[in-house]
């Protein structure tokens, strides 16, 4: 089955939190920004809005730096996915990732990040902007070439 | 459910906060939002109170969608007694912190009393606290939300504040939110400061919940964001031009209010309006607009991201400003420039961010500016008044000028803080007031569009767009189109509306969904959220009870049937040029017909039938 990835096009956004909600909807039941894996960050004065998330790394520091192996492959999505009831909420992952896609809960003791929702993300779901998009992972700048062929 | 069926009270005079739990009864009678806190307000306030004194309250309220995936599911509302009309003041607001309340564990917070000395409210989940407000007393709104940031080092608390108007007793300052979203009608910024309360900061991380059933209310938000985004108005023209979409159409209706309504087309409107700011400038190349922007779970986002040209007089020497902000809506393009004859759209650009930077309704001031500029040409204001400036009609800089001293209350400020009915009264020209019951009309010539005429007469909170839009259907055919110059129907789409609205704001969600639902997209979502049955049929009498409250409270504040009127100006001076040349608002036309069907008596008052049918 064909890999596919998150794709997200900060020109596109429009800051609504839609994908903040699906998210932590998926995750914990609630309608709940603060749960969220997936944050749109708004940059008042430049007039942007950028929504940020884990980019599932192939060689993922927080799963190499987990020290009781709580971080496994879902070889269907190729998310990094957290065991909850391995992860002992050490947080080294959180220092691990580079760019703090990892965060620990105080409600519930242990990291969460990005599993790609099993393969069908919600944030992309719930986008009503497309900005986030779920695509072909060999193809991400599939989009952007054809924008690009469409002006030469 | 969907209410978190908790209420926050702080009692400002003893400094005390206690909670209580939602009054379920009320809450099955009138929803949440406008409609539960207008309940609330007036079960606990003596319509005669002076609104700017410790009797009144003040109630920030958020609905059962807010919070939720609805779509534009992120409203609350501020609802209070107001010092511009004296009667109900219930000012709704988008942006991002009523999402917040609900998400700390609150429907609604109840603020009486009135703080010995200036403080804010900061709200974490269950806890709450009233904290001096010395560091952020005196400054902008902007100015409090930095300082307020920094303090607490919480990029993602939401911040309500008052700006300096309010503080210097402006009557139509308001409550801004996340920096450019405002309760912005009727004053209710002045009531906030009254009480020496400058800010509610607040941070939720509880989540919301309470859905009654969960996969009939995802469902159902699917389909109305469906609706939403295929429908021309909502999926395309309010997204690429904002609310600013309009400007070109009214004007070539015929409906642009122009210099204080002495006019009805506007030569300038091309200059100012949404297409305009999509314009590159000669200076930069950029256009005014950077990018539209949606609050809260809205998948519209009518909202608009602008910059201010950098070489414009206003802000040449003033990087503060050379950032982007929340920009020019159609009210506020309307008031500030077509009104005041102005067509410099970065002048207006800089006059709307001060409105947001100090908090106070661009539409009452863009008013009161235009009667002020009517009294200066009259040489019933002279330039000993204004400190040397010549008030006239189409200067920019006199604009930017009155918008300098209203944020600050100095000088000329003072008497345009008054708004247009105290300030043309001052001057000796009461007639020169363009407004209902003390608040200043919104963009829609009633010459031009007969419906909106009685819309204006008869809203609860005095002149208003947003109490019944019947431009919907009077000009975009939404449900269905009527004659915007005939007056025969136009009781019933008038009530029609008001009734809708009524219901759509206590649910919590944005009225600008309703270019694109009807009651029957809208229902479903709350049926699916609240326990009980909420049909199309209960929400719209819901609506109708809320309508019937507020006028109820209204009346017994002291309104009567002659405050159901227009200016003459508009019921005598027939529109000059365009589709409505020779009309005049025909007011007298529609209104017995409204009572009627109302079931009030002839001069505006609740029959005892009425009465009873809604248990009021």
């Amino acid at each position: 089955m064909m890999l596919r990835s998150l794709q997200i096009e900060p020109e596109k956004c429009t800051g609504c939190l839609q994908c903040e909600m699906a998210c932590s909807y998926e995750a914990t039941g609630l309608f709940n920004p603060a749960k969220s894996r997936i944050k749109v960050f708004t940059f008042h004065d430049a007039g942007r809005f950028v929504p940020y998330t884990c980019t599932q790394c192939e060689e993922a520091w927080c799963m190499h730096a987990c020290p009781v192996e709580a971080i496994v492959i879902n070889e269907a999505t190729g998310a990094k996915e957290i065991l909850d009831d391995v992860c002992v909420g050490c947080k080294v992952c959180t220092v691990a990732c580079p760019f703090g896609t990892v965060n620990y809960d105080t409600d519930t003791k242990v990291v969460a990040k990005c599993d790609l929702c099993g393969g069908d993300p919600q944030c992309a779901s719930a986008c009503p902007t497309d900005a986030i998009t779920y695509v072909d992972a060999d193809h991400t700048g599939l989009e952007r070439m054809r924008a690009h062929a469409a002006q030469s | 459910m969907a209410w978190t069926k908790k209420v926050l009270r702080v009692n400002l005079t003893e400094g005390s906060i206690s909670n209580e739990p939602l009054n379920m009864e009320w809450a099955n009678d009138y929803l949440g939002q406008r409609g539960l806190a207008t309940k609330y307000l007036t079960e606990e306030i003596d319509p005669n109170c002076d609104a700017l004194g410790p009797d009144n309250k003040l109630i920030m309220t958020t609905g059962p969608l807010t919070g939720t995936m609805a779509s534009t599911g992120g409203r609350y509302s501020v609802v209070t007694k107001s010092p511009l009309t004296g009667i109900l003041a219930c000012s709704n607001s988008g942006g991002f912190i009523g999402n917040e309340m609900k998400n700390a564990g609150w429907d609604m917070i109840i603020f009486e009393g009135k703080s010995p000395k200036p403080v804010y409210l900061y709200v974490e989940n269950e806890k709450a606290e009233l904290v001096s407000a010395d560091e952020i007393w005196g400054k902008s709104v902007w100015e409090a939300d930095e300082i307020l940031h920094k303090k607490y080092q919480d990029p993602l608390l939401r911040i309500a504040a008052v700006g300096r108007s309010a503080e210097a007793g402006c009557l139509y300052a308001a409550i801004v939110n996340d920096l450019h979203r405002a309760a912005g009608r009727s004053g209710v910024g002045t009531v906030m400061a009254s009480k020496n309360l400058k800010a509610v900061a607040v941070r939720g991380t509880k989540g919301v919940g309470n859905i009654l059933d969960p996969k009939a209310f995802i469902k159902a938000t699917n389909a109305g964001k469906k609706v939403l985004a295929e429908n021309a108005v909502t999926g395309e023209g309010l997204p690429a031009l904002g609310t600013q979409v309009l400007m070109n159409v009214m004007n070539e209706m015929g409906a642009m209010p122009t210099r204080n309504m002495k006019e009805v087309v506007f030569e300038g409107a091309g200059d100012i309006s949404g297409e305009a700011m999509l314009e590159p400038r000669e200076s930069d190349g950029k256009p005014n607009l950077t990018t539209n922007a949606g609050c809260f779970a809205c998948t519209i986002a009518c909202g608009r991201i602008s910059t201010i040209d950098r070489n414009h007089f206003t802000i040449e020497n003033k990087p503060e400003y050379w950032g982007n902000s929340g920009g020019l809506e159609y009210e506020a393009a309307w008031a500030l420039g077509s009104d005041c004859g102005i067509n410099d759209m970065d002048a207006l650009t800089y006059a709307n961010f001060l409105c947001n930077e100090d908090g106070y309704d661009p539409i009452s001031f863009g008013s009161t500016v235009a009667a002020a500029m009517e009294l200066f040409e009259a040489g019933a204001i002279t330039t000993k008044e204004t400190g040397g400036v010549e008030f006239k009609f189409g200067s920019a800089e006199a604009l930017a000028k009155a918008a300098e001293w209203v944020s600050t209350g100095e000088g000329f400020g003072k008497d345009l803080g008054l708004g247009s009915k105290r300030l043309c009264e001052k001057y000796g020209h009461p007639d020169l007031s363009m407004t209902v019951k003390g608040q200043e009309f919104p963009a829609y010539d009633p010459r031009g569009v007969q419906g909106m005429g009685l819309a204006y007469a008869t809203s609860n909170r005095g002149a208003c767009h947003l109490r019944g839009y019947t431009i919907a259907s009077e000009v975009l055919g939404i449900p269905v189109k009527t004659d915007p110059l005939e007056t025969d129907g136009k009781a019933e789409l008038v009530k029609a509306f008001q009734d809708a609205t009524a219901a759509v704001d206590s649910a919590g969600i944005c009225v600008f969904t309703t270019f694109a639902w009807t009651m029957e997209d809208i229902a479903p979502q709350i049926d699916a959220a609240c326990e009980g049955d909420w049909s199309v049929d209960r929400c719209l009498e819901v609506g109708e009870r809320i309508w019937n409250l507020e006028r109820d409270f209204n009346n017994a504040a002291g309104m009567t049937a002659a405050d159901d009127t227009l200016p003459k100006r508009l019921l005598k001076d027939a529109a000059n040029v365009g589709p409505a040349k020779g009309r005049v608002n025909d007011l007298s036309k529609m209104l017995p017909e409204y009572y009627e069907l109302r079931g009030w008596t002839s001069d505006g008052q609740l029959t005892d039938e009425t009465r009873t049918r809604f248990g009021l």
